[in-house]
């Protein structure tokens, strides 16, 4: 029995939905398992993350809170993904970004907020892409490769961020490492604000319209990805950089520009955390968002539209998870890293575990059908 | 309807009975996490006494993010917490924007000393760390026979530097000519949690010819603590004491007494008698909150004796240890 199969006869709701559902299911049993072992009750623990991350209208928003990060840091991935580049530096350059927003913000007060809120989503995607300019340029001139230098960069980020937090833009008149907080003006509308604009009263969530900008830089990607012509000079240096060479397409540009454009998705995060939440760079403020990014990339399939499930399942197991370390003390929060470990590795790595049975089974049934 | 009055006075002596009205201690640890063996754990041990001495309830948090701490601290409050104990200046802002909203709740800062507090709930505490170090910096002095001593710090924020300072403040004290090998372990909140690069910072000061090594940096200093150990030579622990951990191998321990502070405001919540601290409460060697361990330790009596001298002449002033987080 051969698996050799007609990819084309594969319907894509197979391929699409039915396989990842599957990983995702196994994925769920195994981490159940921990849970048991760990002492705890697994349907318990489920019906916790259901509650903490729906059962309310707050933990609903946190759940959209996380949600807006992960979009940002997956579609900073997949652009850069589709040129086969693989950007892990989207912390870094996250990181970097908040610096931009909170300069921006701080040295154009005097303007219109709406102008200041523009000119400060325009100061985080500049000073991500920036950051990642300098691998990328490595990466198509030197051929140094772009995992390496991003991931140090992530590194230099870090310390340089500290620096900065430290000795030059500290609000002197404490001791943590942070700047001082913005003018309340220029914080982004929230959830809250937004709720009481329509006599709702809730609490504090920390989501905020940056829900709205990371919907918004999903159209743009797919837009740029698919319906440009540098889309699909980028796709094509992803897919044969010789065949793109030989069709007149500049392999060097395209790597540089999908960085840029990489880097300046994942320096949005900071419009959601400086602007939104905290008000101000505090130090780790990227927290691994970065990273779980590109776990929801893969799992996204590197496209908008598959990103968003991605990333709102993240948000579910982030806003969840936190609800379960609460309730049982025997699941600490490393054991949710684990959960969320064991979900990339049935949806990342072990993929074709079982998509070549399942596709066949769909194909033999659907030409069973047609027979008929 | 007799038994339904028996059910009705039995529910009702129920409900009293439960702990309903007891209090309840909430801990929000710092990212070090709960089993550092140092600052945050020294929180876990007070709040169990707490539990045990006082007969309180307690409920626990540990955040994994920046964000997470505000709701946390919030879901703290929620199940009927009277007293929340933030620990860390990463919670200054949490504490700052949540106290209000629950102006019956008492707080307890530890490591904060500059958020406003409008309802009057908040104890807020710094520690002056830089004066128990300086003392350990004096007994590492004496006890090192290189003349070389390290230092190895979590991440270089201002308050480690203020350990730091006063460590080698004080070891310059005793010998104008010592060498301090000091090392910080990272610039990401990983540093509070990485005993593998602690041990090996460790192992590099040792190669430099440290034989006394100082840690103030969390869960890190676990394996700084078990590198001394391993070389046979000296390490100093921090917060608690963590003296126990190594014996023979430990000099002494830096003592924060956040404990002290922790255990007389739930006394003062449970007694009504709570009240606000206001901004800028440092507490140092005048007020006994810092200080250095000798149980387990290996300090002679020579070395309490020059500590002791120390101690006297910071509290009176003769002695001045420079706060190198105001730098």
């Amino acid at each position: 029995m051969s698996f050799a199969l007609d990819k084309s006869k594969v319907p894509w709701w197979v391929s699409n939905l039915i396989v990842p559902l599957v990983n995702l299911t196994l994925a769920l049993l195994v981490s159940g398992l921990f849970i048991f072992i760990a002492g705890e009750n697994p349907y318990q623990a489920i019906k916790l993350i259901i509650y903490g991350s729906f059962g309310y209208v707050e933990g609903f928003a946190y759940t959209l809170y996380y949600t807006t990060n992960f979009i940002f840091t997956g579609l900073a991935f997949a652009v850069a993904f589709h040129c086969r580049l693989f950007n892990i530096g989207g912390e870094g350059q996250a990181y970097i970004g908040g610096l931009g927003v909170f300069l921006v913000a701080i040295n154009f007060s005097f303007l219109p907020v709406p102008i200041i809120w523009i000119l400060s989503i325009a100061g985080a995607f500049i000073f991500g892409a920036a950051w990642a300019f300098i691998p990328a340029y490595l990466q198509a001139k030197r051929g140094s490769h772009i995992v390496i230098t991003t991931i140090m960069f992530n590194f230099i980020a870090s310390s340089l961020m500290v620096y900065l937090l430290v000795d030059v833009i500290r609000d002197m008149k404490q001791m943590g490492p942070h700047t001082v907080a913005l003018p309340k003006e220029l914080w982004l509308p929230s959830f809250k604000d937004f709720a009481a604009f329509f006599g709702i009263k809730i609490r504090y969530s920390p989501l905020n319209a940056s829900f709205l900008l990371a919907i918004a830089a999903s159209l743009f990607v797919w837009f740029l990805v698919w319906k440009t012509k540098w889309g699909y000079e980028m796709r094509a240096v992803g897919h044969n950089t010789q065949a793109a060479i030989y069709a007149g397409i500049s392999p060097y540009k395209n790597i540089i520009i999908a960085m840029l454009i990489s880097g300046g998705l994942a320096g949005l995060l900071s419009i959601n955390e400086v602007l939104g939440v905290h008000h101000k760079i505090v130090s780790g403020f990227p927290a691994g968002y970065g990273f779980t990014g590109i776990a929801v990339a893969l799992m996204g399939r590197n496209h908008p539209i598959g990103i968003f499930p991605a990333a709102f399942l993240f948000g579910i197991l982030y806003q969840g998870g936190s609800e379960v370390t609460f309730d049982m003390p025997n699941i600490t929060r490393y054991m949710f890293v684990a959960v969320q470990g064991v979900i990339i590795l049935f949806s990342g790595a072990l993929e074709n575990l079982f998509r070549p049975q399942i596709e066949s089974f769909f194909v033999n049934k659907l030409n069973r059908q047609a027979k008929v | 309807m007799k038994k339904l009055l028996n059910i009705f006075v039995v529910s009702f002596a129920l409900v009293f009975s439960s702990n309903l009205f007891a209090n309840k201690i909430g801990v929000i640890y710092d990212s070090g996490g709960k089993f550092d063996k140092s600052f945050n754990e020294l929180a876990f041990k007070t709040a169990e006494r707490v539990k045990n001495e006082l007969g309180w309830d307690m409920v626990e948090f540990e955040a994994s993010n920046n964000t997470q701490i505000e709701q946390g601290m919030r879901k703290v409050a929620d199940r009927g917490a009277t007293l929340i104990v933030a620990m860390g200046f990463a919670q200054a802002d949490a504490v700052a924007a949540v106290a209000p909203d629950y102006p019956d709740i008492n707080f307890v800062a530890v490591d904060v000393c500059w958020v406003d507090d409008p309802a009057g709930n908040i104890y807020q505490a710094c520690y002056l760390e830089h004066e128990g170090s300086f003392l350990v910096g004096v007994i590492a002095a004496m006890a090192s026979k290189t003349g070389t001593i390290g230092f190895v710090g979590g991440m270089d924020i201002p308050l480690i530097r203020k350990f730091q300072g006063g460590y080698e403040q004080g070891a310059q004290y005793v010998n104008p000519n010592i060498t301090v090998l000091a090392n910080m372990t990272g610039t990401t909140p990983e540093a509070w949690n990485n005993p593998t690069k602690g041990a090996e910072l460790t192992k590099a000061q040792i190669d430099g010819g440290a034989d006394v090594v100082y840690q103030a940096a969390g869960g890190t200093g676990i394996g700084v603590l078990q590198a001394a150990a391993d070389a046979d030579i000296m390490g100093i622990g921090v917060d608690t004491n963590q003296n126990w951990m190594h014996p023979g191998n430990m000099l002494t321990s830096m003592l924060k007494r956040l404990d002290l502070t922790i255990f007389e405001q739930a006394e003062k919540t449970a007694a009504g008698t709570f009240e606000s601290s206001g901004k800028f409460l440092s507490l140092g060697l005048a007020e006994g909150m810092v200080g250095y361990a000798t149980a387990d330790g290996m300090v002679t009596d020579e070395m309490v004796a020059a500590a002791e001298a120390a101690a006297a002449g910071i509290v009176d002033g003769s002695i001045i240890v420079a706060d190198w987080s105001q730098e």
